[in-house]
């Protein structure tokens, strides 16, 4: 049995279905991710599984337990960072842990261990209000995870953080579930989910798209690789297993399923020079299977 | 147990590091009782400026004792100038001028200040009275004995402090409540612990046992001030204070709950907070006594919870009564207290979208 199985979610706020019959199941010990732009529904979904909401229709089972209603049971087994920055006034990093430490009946060093591992030590007597950005969800994740859960949530912990300071952040994440622990995490960053997550659910517009490993998602695209060689098109009629050829601004971009016949021909023609070759993306995911660019 | 004394930390800590929630709490009505007190007390030290022209066989020859009298009504000057005195008089800087014509006193007042040349005249006709009395050499018939109804040391600081010590309560506990209910749902905080083992019963436990608190050294320091710089005196049962401020303290929270139910952001919840509790003050007697008011504006104020607190503290605390005058005061406080916590719970969003 999965941490989480979730069948025919379903929920609406008035006209809007934010929710539209959504299923899955996360494995334990796996690093679940729900992307897709905003407004896809990923924030809803997570509240409903962490038993903060009720789903008009569907089922949830959390750890093999109903959320909703308020399940004091389970409230000690998952950890959850939500999206706003649920602190309290005026205490230090020090003290916000400590409290949510004590709220969880953990000792106080557990939490001080925490505020090592996410790199807080020197703002610990730093009030939140004058934390950075990044400072903030990462003093915001170490409270979600001060008592060891089994399961938790991190909703978007890596959104308005500049680029260097998600890539920061990536490194505390990629280790927690090492031990074990089941992570769901929703982003809108399609290159986090790529680093992150051992399988990724694409949401748009309320509905489950797509369900699988990231690379097993990009494997299924069927433009999967595109090269893109400087120049015009003239003298490249010849060249095999092309699906499309596009002038752009760099140059012409070719793609193709077979790039290795493609490049071959290339290097026949002279033309390998200053070439760039990009396999598929998540976005390129996105594109084919909504038609439209991803946009986060 | 332990979640309730972490959260009692937490939300304290929160409250003394706002320096404005803790001026607004204790310093600013503080201020009041202060200024209030200041001005209470120079009113009753205020003498009738009186100048002496010439000889006044009157006043030189006086007993001791009758003098001493009349230097508590009067402050005696001695001038050389009439003229130049009663110009004085005209320009207010002087409320009387005397001289002696023969066996006639003669007082030169001014009608511009009704209630000064009332006393003027009243108190030397007085004087004069008795002197004339004394010199018979019989003792007086009739004699006068005055007595104010209540206690002899009241004065008007014992009616300023509960006044203002309600307002403040009312004031901190509706703020607390209102900033809180609205500060932790716009950070999310109120889900954030929605899904931590932490019962709302001990969540507002927290809340409401750290209010509590900060009401109660309110008291302390409001009385203290009073008895140690105003000569306040307190009387009766005055720790029946304690429960009845107890009891206005919940009533008041739950108002600021209202509040924070009905208002968006935390500023606005706050501003709801204060229009509700500051015109409530003016109208409960919490600045002046309501005495002088229409009497549809004191019927008006009975419908007010601080007008309850209010006389219940007054009644209990300088008036003399026994502890069973803040019963009722009680009751009412708390049937407001529950009547606005069940329509504050009707109004509750976990969120403000």
């Amino acid at each position: 049995m999965g941490a989480i199985e979730v069948s025919g979610l379903t929920m609406a706020y008035g006209e809007v279905r934010a929710v539209d019959d959504v299923s899955f199941e996360v494995a334990d010990g796996e690093f679940f991710g729900i992307i897709g732009p905003n407004g896809a529904g990923k924030t809803t979904t997570l509240e409903i599984i962490e038993g903060l909401r009720r789903p008009d229709s569907g089922e949830v089972l959390l750890l093999g337990e109903r959320p909703w209603p308020r399940n004091p049971g389970l409230l000690p087994r998952i950890g959850v960072q939500l999206q706003a920055s649920s602190f309290f006034e005026r205490l230090t990093a020090r003290e916000q842990i400590h409290t949510f430490a004590s709220l969880y009946d953990v000792p106080r060093t557990v939490g001080d261990e925490w505020l090592e591992r996410v790199g807080l030590v020197d703002k610990a007597d730093t009030r939140v209000e004058d934390l950075s950005g990044g400072q903030h969800k990462r003093l915001s994740i170490a409270c979600a995870l001060v008592h060891d859960p089994e399961v938790v949530f991190l909703d978007e912990p890596t959104a308005a953080l500049d680029p260097q300071a998600r890539r920061n952040l990536w490194d505390l994440l990629s280790g927690l579930n090492d031990s074990g622990r089941t992570v769901v995490l929703t982003t809108h960053y399609m290159d986090e989910a790529e680093v992150l997550c051992d399988r990724v659910a694409i949401l748009d517009q309320g509905r489950l798209l797509q369900l699988d490993s990231p690379q097993a998602l990009v494997r299924g695209l069927r433009r999967s690789t595109r090269i893109t060689v400087p120049g015009d098109a003239a003298g490249l009629d010849g060249v095999p297993h092309v699906e499309r050829l596009e002038q752009t601004r760099d140059g012409v971009e070719i793609t193709s399923a077979q790039p290795g016949a493609v490049l071959d021909a290339l290097a026949g023609l002279g033309r390998l020079h200053g070439i760039s070759v990009t396999s598929g993306t998540l976005e390129d995911v996105f594109l084919e299977v909504t038609g439209r660019e991803y946009r986060a | 147990m332990t979640s309730f004394v972490t959260l009692s930390t937490a939300i304290l800590k929160g409250f003394l590091r706002d320096r404005a929630s803790v001026f607004f709490a204790m310093v600013f009505p503080l201020m009041f009782l202060v200024l209030f007190g200041g001005i209470f007390g120079d009113q009753e030290q205020s003498r009738l400026d009186l100048v002496q022209v010439g000889p006044v066989a009157l006043l030189d020859e006086m007993p001791a004792e009758s003098r001493a009298a009349f230097d508590a009504t009067f402050a005696v000057e001695r001038g050389d100038d009439l003229d130049a005195a009663i110009e004085e008089v005209r320009s207010g800087d002087v409320d009387v001028v005397v001289e002696m014509q023969g066996n006639e006193l003669v007082a030169h007042y001014t009608r511009t200040d009704q209630v000064g040349s009332a006393i003027v005249q009243g108190s030397l006709r007085a004087f004069v009275d008795g002197t004339n009395v004394a010199l018979t050499g019989q003792p007086p018939t009739f004699t006068l004995r005055t007595e104010a109804v209540e206690d002899d040391s009241l004065k008007a600081i014992a009616y300023v402090t509960p006044g203002l010590l309600g307002w403040a309560v009312a004031m901190s506990a509706a703020f607390g409540a209102a900033a809180t209910l609205n500060g932790w749902r716009t950070s999310g905080l109120l889900r954030r612990l929605q899904l931590a083992p932490v019962s709302t019963r001990t969540l507002v436990s927290a809340r409401v046992a750290v209010t509590l608190g900060v009401a109660l050294v309110q008291m302390a320091i409001f009385l203290g001030i009073g008895v140690a710089l105003f000569d306040l005196t307190l009387t009766g049962a005055w720790p029946a204070a304690i429960p009845l401020l107890v009891v206005g303290t919940l009533c008041f929270m739950a108002i600021g709950l209202l509040a924070g139910a009905v208002a968006k952001t935390t500023e606005g919840a706050v501003n709801m907070a204060n229009f509700i509790v500051l015109p409530m003050a003016f109208l409960s007697g919490s600045f002046f006594p309501l005495e002088g008011a229409p009497g549809w504006l004191q019927g008006f104020s009975l419908l007010l919870p601080l007008r309850h607190l209010n006389d219940g503290m007054t009644d209990v605390m300088v008036r003399g009564d026994d502890w069973t005058a803040a019963l009722v005061p009680m009751g009412i406080l708390a049937a407001f207290a529950v009547a606005v916590t069940l329509l504050a719970a009707r109004l509750f969003r976990w969120e403000t979208t």
